[in-house]
């Protein structure tokens, strides 16, 4: 176990392991996504009060649930490379952030399109809303501050010192619609007891959920691939990687 | 590789230190900011005296069984909202988000008159955490969570 860590932590090692396990996390992924699809949009009976909107939820919680996951990855990764100063976690937080924007921007996007016809407005400010509007902030704070700061390793250190300072947000998001009234539902999945939503809507929900973790994986794989070879570019075995007969 | 010498140990201390020190300052600023983070008022909190008269605020509670009045000619509707201790009755004139009817949550944001009737300038439904098909919610009369829900019409 030991030695693994130690393995995977080197550059060299780490891009190839990733390059091998992108297909067998990018196929899943699909087969989550279309089933996911497929039983939200289709199998899925409409919703006693929402009729057919709430089907926006199958991409909107899961996107809103990664938001969360990928910033306490990266965070996480952040502090691992202010500690160690282990180059494999600085290019982790680093890969992670544009991800995690991303699933941000959706939940919002996604919450205001449902917003308007349910709620009568597109945005409000509330807690659960500021709080992820907040959490796009940090996200795009890092992803500036990864790009301002000419070294990267210097870079990542200042973005992982924010990271750290924004984790405070991760359990006010989680936490907003039970300590203040607020015009957000109170979760229905992740509380104490049976969940209030029907199975024949979580079943998509936990498919799409699924899918959306899958894809994470295959993009930061992805992206941490891009990343190793950017930061690593005068070294020799990405010298041999372009051109194999300087290898011998 | 991954080791703990003292210059992690100090490393590691600092990362704490920075999650505790934003932990207690956002712990701080969020008990003093605590009412204002409140997004609406109950029907009792207003009886109460908690809420500022002068200025907009926002009352949230449920609308009352059978207190929807329409008006025929224009956009002008009557109704109570009620959180089943307090009531307060609201006039409003506008168009209604789809999820608005009886025994629904809803927020109205408007000012408190001095005959303690609420003028709403807008009004937002509140939707609650229950998933279900509309079989499973005619069968259920009882909802497990709350016993307001049993007042849901169908659509």
């Amino acid at each position: 176990m030991w030695t693994f860590l130690q393995q995977l932590s080197s550059p060299p090692y780490f891009y190839q392991l990733a390059g091998r396990l992108i297909p067998w996390l990018a196929w899943p992924c699909l087969a989550f996504l279309i089933s996911g699809l497929y039983y939200g949009l289709w199998v899925a009976p409409i919703d006693y009060q929402q009729g057919h909107s709430y089907r926006i939820m199958f991409v909107h919680v899961p996107a809103a649930w990664m938001s969360l996951f990928i910033y306490m990855v990266m965070a996480i990764s952040g502090g691992i490379a202010l500690i160690w100063h282990m180059k494999l976690a600085e290019v982790i937080a680093a890969s992670s952030a544009p991800i995690g924007a991303s699933f941000t921007f959706l939940a919002l996007a996604t919450g205001a399109l449902w917003g308007k016809p349910m709620w009568g407005t597109w945005w409000a400010w509330d807690a659960r809303l500021t709080s992820e509007l907040i959490l796009l902030f940090l996200y795009l704070g890092i992803i500036a501050l990864n790009s301002a700061i000419e070294d990267k390793r210097t870079a990542s250190r200042a973005s992982a010192v924010l990271g750290l300072v924004g984790i405070i947000n991760i359990p006010i998001i989680h936490y907003s619609v039970i300590w203040w009234n607020s015009l957000h539902q109170p979760p229905s999945i992740t509380k104490f007891g049976a969940p209030s939503i029907h199975l024949s809507m979580l079943i998509p929900l936990l498919l799409m959920a699924v899918a959306f973790k899958f894809y994470y994986a295959t993009v930061v794989l992805m992206r941490a691939r891009c990343e190793i070879l950017e930061r690593e570019r005068n070294s020799h075995w990405v010298g041999t990687l372009i051109t194999p007969s300087q290898n011998s | 590789m991954i080791t703990l010498t003292p210059t992690h140990k100090k490393r590691l201390l600092i990362v704490m230190l920075i999650i505790l020190g934003t932990g207690t300052a956002a712990a701080l600023g969020l008990t003093a900011f605590s009412k204002n983070l409140l997004y609406f008022f109950s029907p009792s909190q207003i009886k109460a005296g908690e809420a500022p008269i002068d200025r907009s605020i926002r009352i949230g509670g449920m609308v009352q069984a059978g207190s929807v009045h329409k008006n025929q000619h224009d956009l002008a509707i009557q109704f109570v909202v009620t959180d089943y201790e307090h009531s307060i009755p609201v006039d409003y004139t506008g168009i209604l988000p789809d999820l608005f009817r009886e025994g629904q949550g809803i927020i109205a944001i408007g000012k408190m008159q001095t005959d303690g009737r609420f003028l709403a300038n807008e009004v937002l439904a509140k939707h609650d955490e229950n998933y279900m098909p509309p079989e499973v919610a005619a069968t259920l009369k009882n909802p497990p969570t709350s016993p307001q829900k049993s007042e849901h019409t169908l659509p």
